[in-house]
């Protein structure tokens, strides 16, 4: 849990970031508001297409195919989002990196890893090619890679795919950024890869006192990592707090049903639940709140208005018009199950 | 860098190849119609006299026999004579064949400069309308054949504009490429239309890898990221579509140089076949079969420059 003292790093604010013409955008993340702590972990959660991946793109100004974005990206009292590509270089990779799902197609398969690394190095520091090979070393043990030093040479497809997200990770951390931004990190790994590679990133950020913001679908992930919760739906946010609170007292119909599709205690061969329906397409979002078409519990109001994300608790947000009839609809499941 | 066990695996690849293209032209050969030693002999020549060239020739022995001397032969460069040239074939190849080299060279070297930047521009600028007339032209330039290229460009910027030379070859290296511009064009113009479609594919496919983005988000400028990321990247597969087809322009030298004038070994292929020059037609081959060998070659240490992963031997 992070400590009150502990100050913001990043803050979100009305992030919105959209693609196509003016007239009719594509709106992929939508009023998205939050902040990370110094040595916090925040988890971002959601389905494939809720804009969790563009939210972490938005930061860093590397959306492609080319979008617009709007609102405030508070770092370090600046607002990127204002920033031209040449002064939003410095804070990449510098101040703020970012790491990539696909260990197996993030590294350039034709460049050593020394280099890769290095390449970084040069680009942020004022180190010499001798410096930058020790610290490439470094970063290397650092991230646990056995024999580091002979490895510098070797090329990707030398490496596991667990070795090659640490050597991402590496990479990230050759300028040490106080803000690690880490899309899916595990998704492409093993089980037992996926544990050590979210240890490896949680005593990163406790050693280092960087904050981390981890994108996942994955509730255990989740659980096991983070802080701090946001959930998102169809580009925007609709719930938000301390990962107990998330995951121990979820109040959004989404984050419920989300968390009852996890498997446990069952006995063998009982159906798994899943939320019906498939995620919305950003085309055909309505007014109100985006998970309406899904949810158990919709009434007139949700399709038209858009609920606001109100505080249920302390640091616990929730956007949804019925949250009392969620509550009693998860629980009457559970009670029957 | 490759290593050695690598290139000299790669070197060890010719011996196969190298084998099966001397049996291919030996049977060639023996197989065509008409007797190598009548169409050798004079007109008035009598049948002792065929028989005594027979047997020079060693035609009068088996085949496997005839195989060995020919191996034997041609690896210590005796080719034969050439009927037509009256002259060793290796002395008239060789006397041909540096025309033949720089025309090819310098129809690559206008064919990448041509197209590289424009597939770039054209990848930089996809679904646009700079691509789309970038792509419009170059189809254009793929669907027509070279020498049709060839009798236009002569028209147009020979004939009437008078700004190149009709045909021939120069005595300095400027006057070569003076001489030489229309038909290295007129090849270069087909070469860098696939060229174009190629890189530009493989550009767009390469700027929107995950390791693309990974260099961006590393906060590095864009000139690195292009030319550390994405071009080398995009040239994996477009050297190997430049080697064939570099295999491609030089058979296709046999209508270039006959359009144009130009003394090189195509047009020599082209006369040898005519006069029924067998000597001479066995040793083109070979030696087109050598240039094509040597240019998959180095195409293959290139791209095993490129890209680690080839280089396992």
């Amino acid at each position: 849990m992070s400590e009150p003292r502990q100050h913001t790093v990043l803050e979100l604010r009305y992030l919105r970031t959209e693609f196509g013409s003016r007239e009719r955008p594509l709106i992929a993340v939508d009023d998205v508001s939050f902040s990370v702590k110094a040595g916090e972990i925040l988890g971002l959660v959601g389905e494939s297409g809720s804009g969790k991946s563009i939210t972490l793109r938005s930061i860093l100004g590397i959306v492609r195919p080319r979008g617009r974005v709007g609102g405030e990206i508070l770092w370090k009292g600046r607002d990127l989002a204002a920033l031209d590509e040449a002064a939003l270089r410095k804070v990449r990779g510098r101040e703020i990196a970012m790491i990539f799902q696909e260990p197996m197609s993030s590294l350039n398969p034709l460049l050593t890893v020394g280099l890769q690394i290095s390449e970084n190095l040069a680009t942020h520091t004022d180190l010499d090619a001798r410096a930058r090979k020790t610290k490439a070393v470094e970063l290397l043990e650092m991230v646990g890679i056995p024999a580091a030093r002979n490895r510098l040479g070797d090329y990707p497809h030398e490496f596991s795919g667990g070795m090659r997200q640490r050597v991402m990770i590496a990479i990230a951390l050759a300028s040490n950024p106080q803000l690690l931004l880490a899309d899916e990190p595990t998704t492409a790994l093993d089980v037992t890869i996926q544990d050590q590679i979210l240890r490896l990133i949680q005593s990163l950020s406790r050693d280092l006192g960087m904050a981390v913001i981890l994108v996942t679908h994955d509730m255990g992930v989740v659980a096991q990592t983070c802080d701090r919760v946001a959930v998102m739906y169809g580009g925007r946010l609709c719930e938000l707090g301390t990962t107990t609170q998330v995951i121990g007292d979820a109040r959004h119909p989404y984050a419920l049903g989300l968390l009852r599709s996890i498997p446990r205690d069952v006995a063998p061969r009982t159906p798994l639940y899943s939320i019906p329906g498939a995620p919305p397409s950003l085309s055909a979002l309505p007014p109100g709140c985006a998970f309406t078409a899904r949810c158990p519990v919709a009434g007139l109001e949700c399709g038209d208005v858009r609920p606001p994300l109100a505080a249920v608790g302390q640091h616990h947000q929730v956007a949804c018009h019925r949250r009392a009839e969620a509550l009693a609809h998860f629980r009457q499941h559970e009670a029957a199950s | 860098m490759p290593s050695l066990s690598y290139l000299v695996a790669r070197l060890l690849q010719i011996i196969p190849t190298f084998l099966l293209v001397m049996v291919f032209i030996f049977l060639l050969v023996r197989m065509l119609p008409g007797d190598p030693a009548i169409a050798m002999a004079e007109a008035k020549a009598t049948d002792a006299q065929v028989v005594q060239i027979r047997r020079n020739l060693g035609l009068d022995q088996p085949l496997p026999v005839q195989f060995m001397v020919f191996v034997k032969n041609t690896l210590s460069g005796d080719l034969g004579r050439s009927i037509m040239m009256k002259a060793p074939v290796s002395e008239v190849i060789l006397s041909r064949l540096p025309t033949t080299i720089f025309l090819s060279l310098y129809a690559v070297a206008l064919a990448v400069l041509l197209a590289g930047p424009l597939a770039f521009l054209a990848a930089m600028r996809a679904n646009t309308t700079t691509d789309v007339v970038i792509r419009g032209v170059f189809q254009v330039g793929l669907s027509m054949p070279v020498f049709y290229i060839g009798l236009v460009l002569l028209t147009v910027l020979a004939a009437q504009l008078r700004w190149f030379p009709v045909g021939g070859y120069g005595t300095t290296f400027l006057g070569n490429l003076h001489h030489l511009m229309l038909p290295a064009l007129s090849v270069a113009l087909y070469t860098s239309a696939i060229i174009v479609r190629n890189l530009r594919a493989s550009l767009i496919e390469v700027l929107d890898a995950d390791y693309v983005q990974f260099a961006r988000a590393k906060g590095l400028t864009p000139r690195i990221v292009m030319t550390r990321h994405v071009l080398r990247n995009a040239l994996v597969s477009t050297v190997t579509l430049l080697g064939l087809s570099i295999g491609n322009l030089m058979s296709g030298t046999l209508v270039t140089e006959t359009v144009f004038a130009i003394p090189g070994v195509g047009r020599l292929m082209l006369e040898a076949i005519f006069a029924r020059d067998y000597p001479l037609i066995q040793g083109l081959t070979l030696t087109f079969a050598v240039m094509v060998s040597v240019v998959f070659l180095l195409t293959d240490v290139v791209q095993s420059l490129l890209d680690p992963r080839l280089r396992k031997s």
